[in-house]
């Protein structure tokens, strides 16, 4: 259980994030515009007053009860300016995940029973695009092409169920490149393994050698890359949101940033990096399940 | 990727690696492609009859024409100007930031593979909290502590890259560290830090140089991103990702604006991890990837 002590010291870190910061923590917690009484008000309210470790103390005992404190602009809970938020992250990095997902693993298994052929050519060009571009740069030509020259699709916001197609497929392609590449060199590897000469030379039919014997075998380290892509799909989505005025957790932490509302850019990189180690463990203990041969003490 | 520390001797001869890379076509076109940016970048001065900043309020928001050939913005500033002009920044950032990563990365990571033990355990535990933040997440969270500018986000993207250089350097020190040569360094009674200067560090050359390939096309994806948040390089200044960020107002108005910087940063993009694989295959053809 390596992830306990990380996930302390990424509360660690994000407590003295703010504090690090030149100047009085509660001048910075309060807003530029706050005045005295405020900021006094702020130091008693945050035990500021109080020694470093009682006050980390009180972070860590207030973050678990789910009190992140309040926004320095809003003065809303910055607990439920996340929740408000987080309907529509979860439904973009969701459908993104599935896309990228069924699509890569998909185009990687195909073009390696085909390999050196032109779709196995074109599928490789596609997935070295796919991790060179820029995802802000994909969501804008997307946007251009989709919404301004053929109006097909909304441009932004997600007011209608069409405005999900550009931001979810900006969102995945990184990833189905990723996932595609992962597959196919793993699927090549195990296509050379004996067992599959094995099932080939009992008379096995091709489908059942490429996806019983091959594939089951071929997907540990793509389950791996799955957990890591979720790292990518963080960041991903905070440009994508950018792009698209969609109203989820990456724009309420732009947004933060532009306005140096630190209690929020806390409790949103918290909630992302709390989420990403236990997605990564996640990932850890599925091994086992899908591998038989690894099993954790 | 390739771990393998020392091959047989003509695998890494530079002329051999060389030759390997030359004939790489993939390889070639990357550096192909950032050599033109590098060079339009220096002679920028020379080659256009535009500067950076030079604004046309009467020419604002044209499209590609014969005078300008990626059109204008919204002050009427050459675009393609901007965007040779801007090389300088957005390539200098991308090495700069490589640089701040290897720089604090190698090192660690050295120190974590050659002692092994608690040296290690601590590292490595630093480590593990970096990398609890996604890379993009990382950087955007210390520049928002830090601040806008070019400084910073130099440091910000190199801060976030350092996970990445202390594991692989990490790995590839414990599999030397139990070389003869090291071995036979330690017997005549050399220093932990010469046989880690002198004996260990050329030995692990190759994958770092690798890895710093393709890390300047994570680099400047990511510095980019900041700009076009509008929390990196602030404008005037023409960072390519800047340049998008703020072409995303006109985008109704002006598809080119945000088209062509767009274009320059996946290209130099795409020539980073071109040339890095490329390098990786020369460098080591046993691991050439399937």
């Amino acid at each position: 259980m390596a992830a306990v002590p990380t996930l302390f010291g990424v509360t660690l870190i994000i407590f003295f994030m703010v504090r690090v910061l030149p100047g009085d923590p509660a001048r910075v917690l309060a807003g530029l515009e706050a005045d005295q009484t405020e900021v006094n008000r702020i130091r008693v309210q945050l035990g500021l007053d109080k020694p470093v470790p009682i006050q980390y103390a009180r972070f860590l005992a207030n973050a678990v009860r789910g009190n992140l404190g309040r926004s320095a602009v809003t003065q809303a809970p910055v607990v439920s300016e996340i929740a408000g938020r987080l309907g529509p992250t979860t439904l973009l990095a969701a459908t993104a995940t599935v896309l990228a997902g069924t699509l890569g693993v998909a185009s990687g298994i195909v073009v390696s029973t085909r390999q050196y052929t032109a779709a196995d050519y074109a599928v490789t060009v596609l997935a070295l695009a796919g991790v060179s571009i820029p995802v802000y740069w994909l969501g804008l030509m997307l946007m251009l092409v989709f919404a301004v020259f053929l109006h097909l699709l909304p441009a932004g916001g997600d007011t209608t169920p069409q405005s999900l197609i550009l931001p979810s497929i900006t969102l995945a392609a990184f990833s189905l490149a990723i996932i595609e590449r992962m597959t196919r060199s793993s699927m090549l590897e195990s296509m050379r393994q004996d067992y599959v000469r094995t099932a080939r030379a009992k008379g096995l039919a091709d489908p059942i050698v490429v996806y019983r014997h091959a594939l089951r075998n071929a997907l540990i380290p793509v389950v791996t890359v799955l957990g890591l892509q979720f790292g990518a799909l963080i960041g991903g989505a905070i440009l994508t949101e950018t792009t698209f005025a969609w109203p989820g957790i990456g724009r309420l932490l732009v947004d933060a940033i532009a306005r140096r509302d630190y209690p929020i850019i806390q409790g949103v990189v918290l909630l992302f990096a709390v989420t990403f180690v236990l997605v990564n463990l996640i990932v850890d203990l599925l091994y086992g399940y899908i591998d038989p041969r690894i099993r954790f003490g | 990727m390739s771990l393998t520390p020392a091959g047989e001797r003509g695998f890494r001869h530079p002329l051999a690696v060389l030759g390997r890379l030359a004939r790489n076509r993939a390889a070639v076109a990357g550096f192909a492609v950032l050599a033109v940016m590098g060079l339009a970048a220096l002679l920028a001065g020379a080659l256009l009859p535009y500067g950076a900043e030079t604004a046309d309020l009467n020419a604002v928001l044209q499209p590609p024409g014969p005078a300008h050939l990626f059109g204008t913005d919204q002050l009427g500033r050459d675009i393609l100007a901007r965007i040779v002009y801007g090389g300088r920044i957005s390539l200098l950032i991308g090495v700069l930031a490589v640089g701040v990563g290897a720089a604090i990365g190698v090192p660690l990571g050295v120190a974590s593979g050659f002692y092994r033990g608690r040296t290690d355990a601590l590292i490595q535990r630093g480590v593990d909290i970096m990398l609890s933040f996604p890379g993009f997440l990382l950087a955007l969270t210390l520049i928002s502590l830090l601040g806008v500018g070019p400084r910073n986000v130099i440091l910000s993207v190199g801060v976030a890259s350092v996970p990445v250089y202390v594991r692989l350097v990490r790995g590839v020190t414990l599999s030397i560290r139990e070389l003869a040569y090291v071995e036979s360094a330690r017997a005549i009674g050399l220093s932990d830090v010469r046989i880690m200067l002198r004996h260990v560090l050329p030995n692990i050359a190759a994958p770092i140089i690798v890895q710093s390939s393709l890390q300047l096309g994570v680099a400047l994806l990511t510095a980019a991103g900041l700009g076009f948040l509008g929390i990196g390089v602030t404008p005037p200044t023409p960072e390519w990702g800047t340049m998008l960020g703020e072409a995303q107002t006109y985008v109704l108005a002006a598809w080119y604006m945000g088209t062509f910087p767009g274009l320059a940063i996946f290209a130099a993009v795409m020539a980073f991890n071109l040339f890095g694989d490329g390098l990786r295959d020369a460098l080591d053809p046993r691991m050439k990837t399937l």
